[in-house]
């Protein structure tokens, strides 16, 4: 016979081992916390519980929680992610998760890189837009259709989050690579028939660390979260800037 | 003038990739045949001696061998050993001679 104080209690809730790097640019280590497991949690509610539960010193960065900001990618058990819309279930196949800063990047502390490095190749790869018309004119038509337009189309969805860039081989080889991500913006706008600056883009990613330095590896496509493929943005380059050159011989 | 270095450089090793892979068919095919009643060096010199085609064939193979390797070592030489710019350039530059030298010596020794 059961009695009621032999009553079985709620199923124990199952718990996640989760290691999180702990440190700054002079180096860290990993800390172990135990985060309970809840259905359809993601890889950010994990760290989100960790700070506000467990050590509210952890640093991380997010802001939006729905894949459109690019401020919560980290490594998650190796793999850059985004952590928003990562589930633990499809990462934790042991109950374990290894969460560090982004690779390819420094350290600022715990979970947050410095992305500074990222964003100043976009600049270097002029991966701003740069137009004739005056606001006093009336919008550009473009029609979608286009070849050019589907070419930019294609990459134009990029949020910025670094993934790509931590998965990339090339740019811990080469600390001077572009990187898929200013790449890939660089192309968009080649791709912009409004854009004046095609040829000044064209020669500022034509350098020695720009995208020739490209071995196709494809580990950019790989992990973007938007699934966009900044391999063929590349492949797209090196084809503009080849036809460039061609001219610029003829010419001469 | 650096970034149409990049342009040509890259074009070069892809078109000298494609002259190695047909090369390369071309001089394994004809060693399997050679090699059909033995291998000796006086069959390999009576096919090769005072041959033009042979001699410009494997010319162009070296030739190809050398731009494309060099190229190669270039880059070798920027993601493993971070040497970049004038010495990695130097450095491309001499491998590449020094590939076609031997190279073309070992071609005009059994074609000569």
């Amino acid at each position: 016979m059961t009695t009621a104080s032999e009553k079985p209690g709620p199923a124990p809730v199952p718990t996640l081992r989760v290691a999180v790097w702990r440190g700054g640019a002079e180096g860290g280590r990993y800390q172990a916390f135990d985060v309970p497991r809840l259905p359809s949690q993601t890889v950010l509610d994990v760290v989100t519980h960790i700070q506000r539960h467990l050590d509210p010193t952890l640093s991380y960065r997010f802001a939006c929680r729905v894949g459109m900001c690019g401020s919560c990618a980290m490594m998650v058990n190796g793999a850059p992610r985004w952590t928003c819309r990562t589930h633990v279930d499809n990462v934790a196949a042991d109950a374990a998760l290894e969460l560090a800063p982004l690779a390819n990047l420094p350290v600022v502390k715990d979970l947050v890189a410095d992305m500074g490095e990222f964003f100043e190749k976009w600049a270097r790869a002029q991966g701003h837009f740069k137009g004739a018309a005056t606001r006093a004119e009336p919008f550009a038509v473009v029609d979608p259709a286009t070849a050019a337009r589907r070419e930019a189309d294609a990459g134009i969805e990029c949020i910025g989050c670094g993934v790509c860039y931590a998965a990339c081989d090339i740019v811990a080889w080469n600390r001077d690579y572009l990187g898929p991500a200013a790449l890939n913006r660089a192309w968009t706008l080649v791709n912009d028939v409004r854009d004046t600056a095609r040829e000044e883009r064209l020669e500022a990613v034509a350098g020695d660390a720009g995208c020739h330095s490209c071995h196709t590896l494809m580990s950019c496509t790989e992990h973007c979260p938007k699934k966009l493929s900044p391999t063929r943005a590349i492949s797209g380059l090196k084809r503009a800037t080849w036809s460039l050159a061609i001219a610029a011989v003829e010419e001469a | 003038m650096s970034r149409r270095r990049e342009v040509m450089l890259w074009t070069a090793q892809r078109a000298t990739a494609v002259v190695l892979a047909v090369c390369v068919v071309v001089h394994l095919v004809t060693i399997i045949y050679a090699v059909r009643g033995g291998l000796t060096a006086a069959e390999i010199l009576a096919r090769t001696r005072g041959s033009i085609a042979w001699g410009t064939f494997y010319s162009v193979f070296v030739i190809a061998a050398a731009v494309h390797g060099a190229i190669g070592l270039r880059t070798v030489a920027a993601e493993w050993l971070g040497i970049r710019g004038d010495v990695a350039e130097v450095g491309m530059s001499l491998a590449g001679l020094l590939l076609t030298i031997v190279g073309l010596r070992a071609v005009a020794a059994v074609v000569a």
